[in-house]
């Protein structure tokens, strides 16, 4: 190739040399991000096959130049290559900006894939798209459990939340594609809104990590992120069809990529997935259907110093619950407890009847971003947010068919960031944003409403530096201020509200007297700061650690501060209370990491002091005409969590690859001198794999995955009378299920046909042996077993 | 290009504010199909002074306890006819729930359980379309004297009739979801 432009060049030179060639090329190469001269820059004129090299001052020059158009290409290690087209009548002198810190843009090469980093000094795993496609008919808190340390806590078969460091629902942040998604799943039955197969790779963040997003992430963060624009003329896609045994789910994704070298781009993704009731080693898990649809459009603009995008994503969840689940008041839980097998085992069937959930999530967002020389980027971004949710019970006659919760959040945000990165060792990220929140619960249901109608608002401030002290060692501080303000409209039965004491504590919110009934107003404002810090060191080329420290608080949710009424999936009364202060978390992380050809290895530790830990506790039964229930109140406490997540990989004899994955915490309520409820046990995951490149990328694997029975739990037994027969039984709800051990299996391998087409064909086992087991996370323990064995194929195109 | 960069914050703010009006109160919830009462009407065959247990819990879920109260006395000797009413005493007039688990007969049945005493005993007296028993009119017999008699009235939602002893009216097998659960302390004298 180069030979044949060499003898083109010849060609058409040997035609120009009669003219008057004696015209300068000269300028200076300089760093767009601090105007710093770049040495050794190459400009190649390729029409001409000239070249220059900058000197150390960065400057070059290019004689003995033709009148006539000159495409310059100027290039340089680690810089974007700039392609400038030049018409020459005259001498000309020109200043030519490279980008030079391609790496701190976001692109860091890790084995050929350009992933980034969210934090520097972050607890922070990367999950990439090759795992992500495996997971593609399951949910998000599914992909996430792959992370040591992050397990998921599951109030239904779709309905998985991610539990990090032990700790799950608003306390752990979720963006995706730069947007905090704003969800109904306060408490622990609502799943996030979130298709798996949107995202390129996903980042999890264990502790408040990077402030740029939220400042109350006690948990973790997890980050959903698009595949990165490509300024090239591409069209690309891939699709993913699987099929699972159990329940007979069926799941399709496909995504189409149009990149154009001038930078326009335009790319969809579309996902449906189904299943039908799943079963247990014996016996069939009644209305565990699934029906998810899923769509996502982006489209933009992007060069080196100015974008914008536009992305629109929706999301419809249609999900059934165990129809043994739901249960009319303690006397039936204690009957779900003390059988073994469900009361209702019926036949597979793909329909969702009551109680089932209905949940749909909108989300429009445009941003633009703009480089200004000798400074950094500007960001700007403005996203709408509808998520709204139905639940239908058992109900009976005209309200057979409506919905017994309906609720409508709409959320409007706005969002400033700043990037300086004109200096060399440190960069410096600041930004604010502002957030409206509308809730709406329909009264129309003819049900009390679980969460009343409230508007919120939100403002934050925040600013991260970022220093690199030598090539061993890396320093960042950041700090943010959250202002939160929460303005309600809420109903209370008078009863309830004597009850509370708010008769004496907040008589000066109510608004109406109806009775039966308050209308009161209640206004909450929460002033948050929130501090991340953390070292990373190299020690040697293998070894390295890290240290972070970080202060978050949380303020509490409208479930905490608002719940007042029958939880019908839980058999209880749930109550929240006005009064409820936010958390604040001091979290200490460690982490030592070694890495060389054939090991890895991550040893990650916690130690989180929450002060105000928000938590459910029983306080005794109330009795109502369905029969009487146990009342769980919201109350804070001081509670220690310390982890220890351990990941090792080990390849040998070329083909084979161990792969140990553990992780513990130890959760107390050091207030009250006793564990803290749903921890996650002691789990080992052992995974042998084969792979042999030669046979089309074949890769074999046997997992096994060990989870201990949790030993340290409170006692929240309580004792209940049972009408029927007329006499009293302590109600096990605290005990956890025994330990368990499930094996899984699979295979995939790799087809390539013409340019760059490929088909992924994996086949796998779940649970092999078919295993009876529950789960102390999985809040249908109390009703039914686990699901068993479960065989799964799934192709995969890519084109 | 550069238009759309000049007016894109303008459409933000714009979509922004915009956002931000009405402010209506929401209208109270009242209620519906909620059962506050739960009434036995005993009339004795043959004639005489019925006698009416009754639960009413007119806050619901709220923290009132439910109100159990007995108005007249039971004969010892005696067979009542017992006809069952639930209701929603929250609307005005109060709206007769009875009437939508008749409707829907097959998938509700009322259990009735003694404890205690040894003379009392109820039978159903109604079916559904299945030949099962439903529980909305009952006979109870009373027996000779006794005090200590413990009536435990559960409605169910959803049972599994078929279930051994269900259709006898024994609720150990029955699942489902209970919607009203009364305990009567009553004596025959």
């Amino acid at each position: 190739m180069k030979y044949y432009l060499l003898f083109i060049v010849l060609l058409t030179s040997s035609n120009i040399l009669a003219q008057d060639c004696n015209f300068i090329f000269k300028g200076e190469i300089q760093d767009f991000h601090n105007k710093m001269p770049i040495e050794a820059a190459t400009v190649y004129i390729e029409n001409l096959n000239k070249y220059a090299i900058s000197d150390i001052n960065g400057k070059f020059i290019i004689t003995n130049l033709c009148e006539g158009k000159l495409k310059v290409s100027v290039s340089h290690l680690s810089c974007e290559t700039k392609i400038l087209e030049i018409n020459l009548i005259n001498n000309i002198e020109q200043t030519i900006y490279l980008e030079h810190h391609v790496e701190e843009l976001g692109i860091v090469t890790v084995e050929g894939k350009s992933i980034n980093n969210k934090t520097s000094s972050g607890q922070e795993t990367i999950i990439k798209s090759t795992t992500i496609d495996n997971f593609s008919s399951e949910s998000l808190g599914d992909v996430l459990n792959q992370v040591s340390g992050v397990t998921s806590i599951t109030t239904g078969s779709k309905i998985v939340k991610p539990v990090i460091g032990g700790l799950h629902s608003s306390r752990i942040t979720i963006i995706n594609n730069n947007v905090r998604m704003e969800d109904q799943e306060w408490g622990i039955e609502h799943a996030p809104n979130i298709d798996v197969n949107v995202a390129d790779n996903i980042s999890v963040i264990k502790g408040s990590g990077t402030l740029a997003y939220s400042g109350d992430a006690i948990g973790g963060i997890v980050v959903l992120q698009p595949k990165r624009i490509i300024k090239k003329d591409t069209l690309f896609g891939k699709t993913i069809a699987g099929f699972q045994s159990n329940g007979i789910g069926y799941n399709i994704s496909s995504s189409l990529f149009k990149n154009f070298e001038s930078g326009w781009f335009a790319n969809g993704v579309f996902g449906y997935k189904q299943n039908g009731d799943l079963k247990s080693p014996s016996y069939y898990l009644n209305n565990t259907g699934a029906k998810i649809f899923s769509a996502s459009l982006q489209s933009g603009f992007t060069s080196f110093e100015k974008g914008f995008e536009v992305y629109l994503s929706y999301i419809d969840n249609q999900l059934g619950i165990l129809s043994s689940s739901h249960i009319g008041n303690t006397e039936d839980l204690v009957n779900a407890i003390n059988n073994e097998e469900p009361y209702i085992s019926e036949d597979f069937s793909y329909s969702i009847i009551a109680p089932r959930q209905e949940a749909s999530h909108f989300l429009a967002k445009t941003n633009m971003f703009k480089r200004f020389k000798s400074f950094g980027k500007v960001s700007l971004q403005y996203d709408y947010q509808n998520s709204h949710r139905f639940e239908f019970d058992k109900r009976v006659g005209d309200d057979r068919d409506k919905a017994a919760v309906d609720l409508k959040l709409q959320t409007h945000s706005l969002k400033a960031d700043v990037n300086v990165d004109k200096f060399d060792e440190i960069k410096l990220d600041f930004g604010l944003s502002g957030r409206f929140q509308d809730n709406f619960a329909n009264p129309d249901t003819g049900v009390r409403r679980l969460i009343p109608d409230y508007k919120k608002y939100d403002f934050g401030i925040y600013a991260i530096v970022k220093k690199e002290f030598n090539e061993k060692l890396t320093a960042d501080f950041g700090v943010r201020y959250d202002l939160n303000h929460i303005d309600a409209l809420k109903f209370y039965r008078t009863s309830r509200w004597e009850e509370r004491g708010y008769d004496e504590d907040f008589s000066d919110i109510i608004v109406e007297d109806l009775g039966t009934q308050l209308l009161t107003n209640p206004k909450l404002t929460f002033h948050n700061i929130s501090v991340s810090t953390g070292l990373l060191y190299d020690v040697d080329r293998e070894n390295s650690i890290l240290f972070n420290y970080g202060l978050s608080s949380r303020p509490p949710n409208p479930s905490e501060i608002f719940s007042d009424g029958l939880h019908h999936s839980a058999a209880r009364i749930e109550l929240g209370d006005l009064r409820i202060d936010k958390e604040i978390s001091n979290r200490f992380g460690f982490t030592y990491k070694f890495n060389n050809e054939n090991l890895s290895l991550n040893l990650e530790t916690h130690y989180n002091l929450i002060n105000n830990f928000i938590y459910l506790q029983p306080t005794g039964t109330e009795s109502t005409i369905r029969g009487s229930f146990p009342v769980w109140e919201y109350f804070q406490t001081n509670a220690n969590l310390f982890g220890v997540d351990a990941t090792a990989s080990y390849k040998f004899l070329n083909n084979w690859n161990i792969n140990l994955n553990s992780s513990y915490v130890y959760g107390q309520d050091s207030d009250n001198d006793r564990p803290i409820i749903d921890m996650p046990s002691f789990r080992n995951t052992s995974k042998l794999s084969y792979s042999k490149k030669e046979w089309n990328n074949l890769i074999l694997s046997l997992e096994h995955i060990f989870v201990g029975k949790q030993n340290r739990y409170p006692d929240n037994n309580f004792d209940t009378y049972i009408a029927s027969t007329d006499s009293f039984v302590t109600v096990d709800i605290s005990t956890p299920p025994a330990a368990y051990n499930l094996f899984n299996f699979s295979t995939e391998t790799t087809f390539s046909f013409a340019d760059k087409i490929k088909l992924n064909v994996m086949a796998g086992i779940n649970n092999i042996f078919n295993t009876k087991y529950r789960e102390y996370l999985n809040r249908l323990r109390y009703f039914a077993d686990d699901i068993g064995r479960n065989i799964t194929l799934q192709l995969k195109l890519n084109y | 290009m550069k238009t759309i960069f000049k007016f894109l914050p303008f459409l933000l703010l714009t979509a922004f504010i915009a956002s931000c009006s009405d402010d209506d109160s929401p209208a109270p919830v009242n209620e519906e199909e909620v059962i506050t009462t739960l009434r036995i009407t005993f009339t004795p065959q043959g004639g005489g002074t019925q006698v009416v247990f009754q639960s009413q819990d007119l806050d619901g879920d709220g923290p009132n306890a439910p109100v159990v109260s007995i108005v007249g006395d039971l004969q010892t000797g005696t067979t009542y006819n017992g006809a069952v009413e639930v209701l929603n005493e929250l609307e005005t007039p109060a709206e007769d729930i009875t009437e939508e688990v008749m409707e829907e007969d097959d998938e509700h049945q009322f259990f009735y359980t003694i404890t205690g005493g040894a003379g009392p005993a109820i039978t159903y007296n109604d079916s559904d379309g299945d030949g099962n028993p439903v529980g909305l009119s009952i006979i109870l017999t009373t027996g000779a004297n006794s005090t200590i008699n413990v009536l435990t009235v559960t409605l169910r939602h959803e049972p599994d009739k078929d279930a051994s002893g269900v259709s006898d009216g024994d609720i150990t097998n029955a699942g489902g979801e209970t919607d009203v659960e009364a305990t009567f302390n009553f004596t025959v004298n």
